[in-house]
């Protein structure tokens, strides 16, 4: 596995790659773990604090470890009034911990999310960029089984 | 009943997405290929003649911006919005895999335009299969030489709705917080590193091969005079097709709903449409035989957006959704200017005390007040379209509000 100096260097001559660079890292990671922002700084010529600052403004990176599948729960609109609620409460309760949370085991984060583009099928989630659509709650279980 | 016309879609589903030749062989490229003879002059000419106007929302004419751009200003670049943001909206992603060629080449026609040999199109973060996708198509693309020397990169986003407002899409594109700069100046003056960029959604691009092709005076022939062409829109909530069509922009949204969208499911009734996204107008029945053009749309204080059409049945409570919309609203908001900022926490603050029963009438007269006040106050758009679900709920469906009140 590259190390994340090796990861980040690999966008040294992309012009403003450092999103690309972090999106990387998160494959590898799942988050940004603390080196990262240093590293970051020092290969895009920003001060630790702007590299901080572009970590942490956008939502699909997270300074914070989080799990192995991230699963996302939109709550915009069209799936707010197709019974997202409703899920996100299966979902909790299936793996035991709120929204924003990590198992125990690390293996699953819980996260909301607003529209994801995928609403002729409402409501939706996604599992690591993955979409599931048009779930309803006793089908948590199937979906989670998905996750090995 | 009136038809769809498919103009943006119209190899979708007849040809293999995945596959450079099945493009070629229905007709793709020719539209760059005779923007190429033309001087550019006459080609930014002949997209004005269309009336095309941008399909990202602010419905600005596109050979028009595309004028703005200094000739001999070095280097210029052409950005494709695909952030797609906006909640309801599926229209950008479905053009894409249907068809990512017709997207490359009208990409490559407005390179020609403005002279730039540097293309970048940002996918929102939620879209990594569309990225991966893309990066197949101009490998394709750049292997059958169609190209030319204009390059195209796909950079990805990564979770913020503001970044679909152009300048701050500008921002994230040079590795920076999503953060909208004050205009002037414009990006087609000073974008991208400082230099002249044209943004432009993908369904404008996507327009553009036919309409080089064929000629602008054919493209303005279709649809409304002050919008022409066709919309693609995408259909959600309660109706029973929820579908993504291409329509003249002449199509009512009665037609729209109740023709293709086939009406509200489970034979319930119409109770509102909210059109354009998240941050548009909700539209009750009596309105529902408005053109969808732009004008039409606002004509009736309701915005054509990126034509996602979200219908909701007489069982849905507005009160609630339109709190659920102030959270997003609240949660987006970049931060970046105090109306915008402290105005949609507190708009959401309230919408939650109505929804809670907890409001007196003067919470809904603050909450008037602070939506106009942040329409002319926001620095961009976000913060400026915001109030337009609260504002056009409490004059449509102003009893549901106060149904909420708590006796006083
Ligand atoms: C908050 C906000 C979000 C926006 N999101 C998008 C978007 O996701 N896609 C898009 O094409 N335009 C979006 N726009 C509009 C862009 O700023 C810009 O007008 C558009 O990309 C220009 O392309 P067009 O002229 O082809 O429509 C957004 C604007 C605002 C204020
Ligand atoms: S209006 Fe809102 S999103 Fe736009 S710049 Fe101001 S704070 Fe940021
Ligand atoms: S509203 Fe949930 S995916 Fe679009």
């Amino acid at each position: 596995m590259a190390t994340i100096r090796e990861i980040i260097s690999s966008f040294r001559d992309k012009p403003g790659g450092i999103i690309e660079a972090y999106h990387a890292v998160q494959r590898e990671c799942n988050f940004l773990p603390e080196e990262t922002i240093p590293i970051a700084a020092e290969v895009f010529g920003l001060s630790e604090a702007q590299a901080y600052g572009v970590a942490t403004f956008y939502s699909y990176l997270s300074v914070a470890p989080r799990g192995k599948y991230i699963i996302r729960m939109c709550e915009s609109a069209p799936c707010h009034i197709a019974g997202a609620d409703t899920l996100i409460k299966a979902f909790e309760d299936a793996l035991g911990i709120k929204v924003g949370q990590t198992t125990a085991d690390g293996k699953f984060s819980l996260e909301l999310t607003e529209c994801v583009g995928q609403c002729q099928g409402t409501p939706v989630i996604t599992i690591n960029s993955v979409p599931y659509v048009d779930l309803d709650p006793a089908q948590v279980e199937t979906v989670l089984a998905l996750c090995q | 009943m009136i038809e769809e016309k498919r103009i943006v879609l119209r190899n979708a589903d007849n040809i293999d997405p995945e596959d450079i030749k099945d493009y070629l062989q229905a007709g793709g490229y020719r539209g760059l290929e005779k923007a190429r003879s033309m001087r550019t002059i006459d080609l930014i000419e002949e997209v004005k003649k269309s009336g095309l106007r941008g399909r990202g929302g602010a419905a600005f004419n596109c050979g028009l911006k595309w004028s703005f751009v200094p000739p001999n200003r070095g280097a210029t670049f052409v950005v494709c919005n695909l952030d797609e943001g906006e909640p309801g909206t599926y229209k950008d992603r479905t053009i894409v895999q249907k068809d990512p060629q017709t997207l490359l080449e009208g990409m490559a026609i407005c390179a020609h335009a403005i002279n730039s040999k540097q293309g970048y199109i940002y996918c929102r973060g939620e879209y990594p299969y569309v990225v991966e996708l893309l990066n197949r198509a101009i490998g394709q693309a750049k292997e059958a030489g169609v190209l030319g020397d204009f390059d195209i990169e796909v950079r990805m986003g990564a979770g913020a709705y503001v970044c679909g407002e152009e300048t701050a899409l500008i921002e994230s594109l040079e590795g920076h917080r999503g953060e909208p700069r004050f205009k002037p100046p414009f990006p087609g003056v000073e974008g991208l590193w400082g230099q002249p960029t044209v943004v432009n959604n993908v369904e404008t691009f996507a327009n553009l091969p036919e309409i080089v092709l064929n000629g602008g005076e054919w493209y303005a022939a279709i649809g409304a005079p002050n919008y022409t062409g066709t919309k693609v829109l995408t259909l959600t909530g309660d109706v029973k097709n929820r579908i993504f069509i291409e329509v003249p922009t002449t199509t009512t949204l009665r037609e729209v709903v109740f023709g293709f969208g086939g009406g509200i499911k489970d034979d319930k009734k119409f109770k509102a449409v909210q059109v354009g996204g998240t941050s548009g107008g909700f539209i009750p029945e009596h309105l529902l035989d408005t053109q969808i053009d732009a004008d039409s749309m606002r004509s009736i204080g309701a915005t054509l957006g990126t034509g996602a059409v979200f219908v909701m049945d007489e069982t849905r409570d507005i009160v609630d959704i339109v709190t659920r919309i102030a959270k997003f609203f609240e949660h987006e908001s970049c931060g970046k200017c105090n109306p915008c900022r402290e105005g949609t926490y507190r708009a959401y603050e309230i919408m939650k005390k109505i929804n809670q029963g907890q409001a007196v009438a003067q919470d809904i007269d603050n909450l008037t007040v602070l939506g106009r006040v942040m329409e002319k106050a926001c620095l961009c758009g976000l913060g400026q379209a915001a109030p337009s679900p609260t504002l056009t709920t409490l004059q449509h469906f102003y009893p549901e509000y106060q149904a909420r009140l708590r006796a006083q």
